[in-house]
């Protein structure tokens, strides 16, 4: 059994997409996601798609690992496609199906809404195919660092997500630990229906969840004996700046992905 | 000095006290090994030693700072590394040496102090050239160093082991607990070892037993290990060698009751 799909694990090949700063990268895939929504016809949506795509290229992140990311939101946007192009009883179609069928208009449609997630799906996951996980904590960290004038505890929201990134493989083994448990005890994890399925994975939660919260207690413990007390007064070992070349590129970029998505 | 007062602590739902009177203290250069059955109040005492834990009565001083005294805990555990039994429960950094300075970072060190800090304790637990790998890819043994590196890049005076070794491999064993030795004998930390193994007995200076929260033994490792009684009482297994050793002296051969490895034992037959 795999628990994690690894959609998204960062890959460290070299390209200049690895080098440029999480937080433009970050400001990117919100230009990039802004320019989606705001895009009303299929020639924004191509150019943003082509946009994408070149990104991806220049990454040089094997497409597989690209390619992992979508078939987790196949379903969605199968569901999406069929949703906007199927009608009952249309006066004109392309394809019917009993009383159901495909229209031009609808197909449009579905698939406009289909493309417009797939473009979305792989433009964000590049950024997590392309930075590791602290560089993006710490991304994240200094993209959200006005909200802590509004008092967001910002610092602390790193940290944590600092803490889940790091936990995911130690709590992915854990739970591949206790699967192995209850199937040598005679747990059946693979056959009959979804809903069956799902139940079975009850006595893999209740253990996993146990250990989770016994490992977040000693955790606090063992934090608090290295002296952690929230971030204030905390420094860091690598403190991450914007360069020039960053802003430079972010808000290019950024403004000409808007661009598209208001013009076409 | 590291110097426990007539120390006694009761956890708030329990009946009887964990800690009850206990008394010894701890010179930086020392190796000093707590054992005792389980329930006997080792973890309690170790919490005690920095302050995550305060004496419901008695004293706990760290070079004469009182870990009761709430505005010094800090200092306090800057004096006091810990190191607890599983390396997963403390490494809180996503890399290396991002979890090695997690301890730097939280005292608000400049960066160019905390790079030499986490390159040095890495260094002395032996984890060079490992700084950028994720912590789930370490062996145990890697993952329980770098728990002793994280202590170490803090700067402390003692360190406090609560039993290091127990998820480790005999391999992984050896190699922590010949570190720990170091850290004392050579490095100058105040080492407090609590521990479940017999052989570590006999690497520390001293040792302290613990039953029912009570100290029942202060001295001499060599004179902990001739004593099979309390080592029974204590839930300490001397192994093969202890075995090998105690028949080899029956026999009238000359092999001290430390030597409870084989090679300490070839070289008490074989000098």
């Amino acid at each position: 059994m795999k628990p994690i799909s690894g959609m998204g694990q960062y890959v460290p090949t070299d390209s200049p997409l690895h080098h440029l700063d999480a937080a433009a990268k970050i400001g990117l895939a919100a230009a990039l996601t802004t320019a989606l929504f705001m895009a009303s016809g299929f020639a924004g949506l191509g150019v943003l798609a082509a946009a994408v795509a070149w990104a991806v290229a220049s990454s040089r992140v094997p497409l597989r690992a690209v390619a992992r990311g979508l078939g987790a939101v196949s379903f969605v946007v199968v569901f999406t496609l069929l949703a906007n192009s199927l009608r009952w009883e249309p006066a004109v179609a392309l394809l019917r199906i009993g009383p159901l069928a495909v229209d031009a208009a609808g197909l449009r449609t579905g698939a406009f809404f289909a493309v417009r997630i797939l473009v979305l799906v792989v433009g964000t996951t590049l950024l997590t195919l392309t930075t590791s996980p602290v560089r993006l904590s710490g991304g994240l960290e200094r993209v959200m660092r006005p909200l802590s004038w509004l008092r967001v505890p910002v610092g602390d929201l790193a940290m944590t997500l600092t803490i889940a990134l790091r936990f995911i493989p130690t709590t992915a083994e854990e739970a591949e630990r206790i699967v192995m448990a209850q199937q040598a005890r005679g747990a059946v994890f693979d056959k009959g229906g979804p809903i069956r399925r799902a139940r079975a994975y009850a006595p893999v939660l209740v253990p996993l969840f146990f250990q989770l919260f016994r490992r977040a207690d000693a955790l606090a413990t063992a934090m608090e004996a290295r002296c952690y007390r929230g971030t204030e007064g905390r420094t860091r070992m690598r403190e991450e700046r914007m360069r020039g070349v960053d802003w430079l590129v972010m808000l290019g970029l950024g403004a000409a992905l808007v661009a598209v998505g208001w013009f076409l | 000095m590291l110097e426990f007062a007539e120390v006694s602590f009761a956890y708030p739902t329990a009946t009887a006290p964990a800690l009850d009177g206990v008394s010894f203290s701890l010179e930086p250069g020392q190796l000093l090994v707590v054992v005792g059955a389980n329930g006997s109040g080792k973890s309690t005492l170790a919490r005690l030693c920095d302050g995550l834990l305060t004496p419901g009565g008695g004293r706990v001083l760290v070079d004469g700072l009182d870990t009761a005294d709430v505005s010094l805990v800090w200092d306090i555990r800057v004096k006091v590394g810990m190191v607890f039994q599983d390396p997963d429960d403390q490494i809180v950094g996503t890399t290396v040496d991002d979890d090695c300075a997690f301890g730097p970072e939280n005292l608000g060190l400049p960066p160019e102090e905390i790079v030499a800090r986490v390159a040095e304790a890495l260094t002395s637990v032996g984890m060079d050239g490992l700084e950028r790998r994720e912590p789930h890819l370490l062996s145990e043994g890697q993952k329980q160093r770098l728990a002793i590196a994280g202590a170490l890049a803090m700067g402390p005076r003692y360190l406090v082991f609560d039993e290091p070794s127990a998820m480790l491999d005999p391999a992984g064993r050896r190699s922590a607990i010949a570190i720990i030795e170091r850290l004392a004998h050579e490095q100058g930390h105040g080492v407090l070892l609590v521990s479940h193994d017999a052989a570590d007995v006999a690497r520390a200076d001293r040792a302290l037993a613990l039953s029912g929260g009570c100290v029942v033994f202060e001295g001499a490792p060599e004179d902990l290990l001739a004593d099979a009684a309390l080592l029974r009482a204590c839930g300490l297994a001397t192994g093969s060698m202890g075995v090998l050793g105690e028949r080899l002296r029956a026999l009238g051969l000359a092999v001290p009751v430390g030597a409870l490895e084989a090679e300490s034992v070839v070289d008490a037959l074989w000098p």
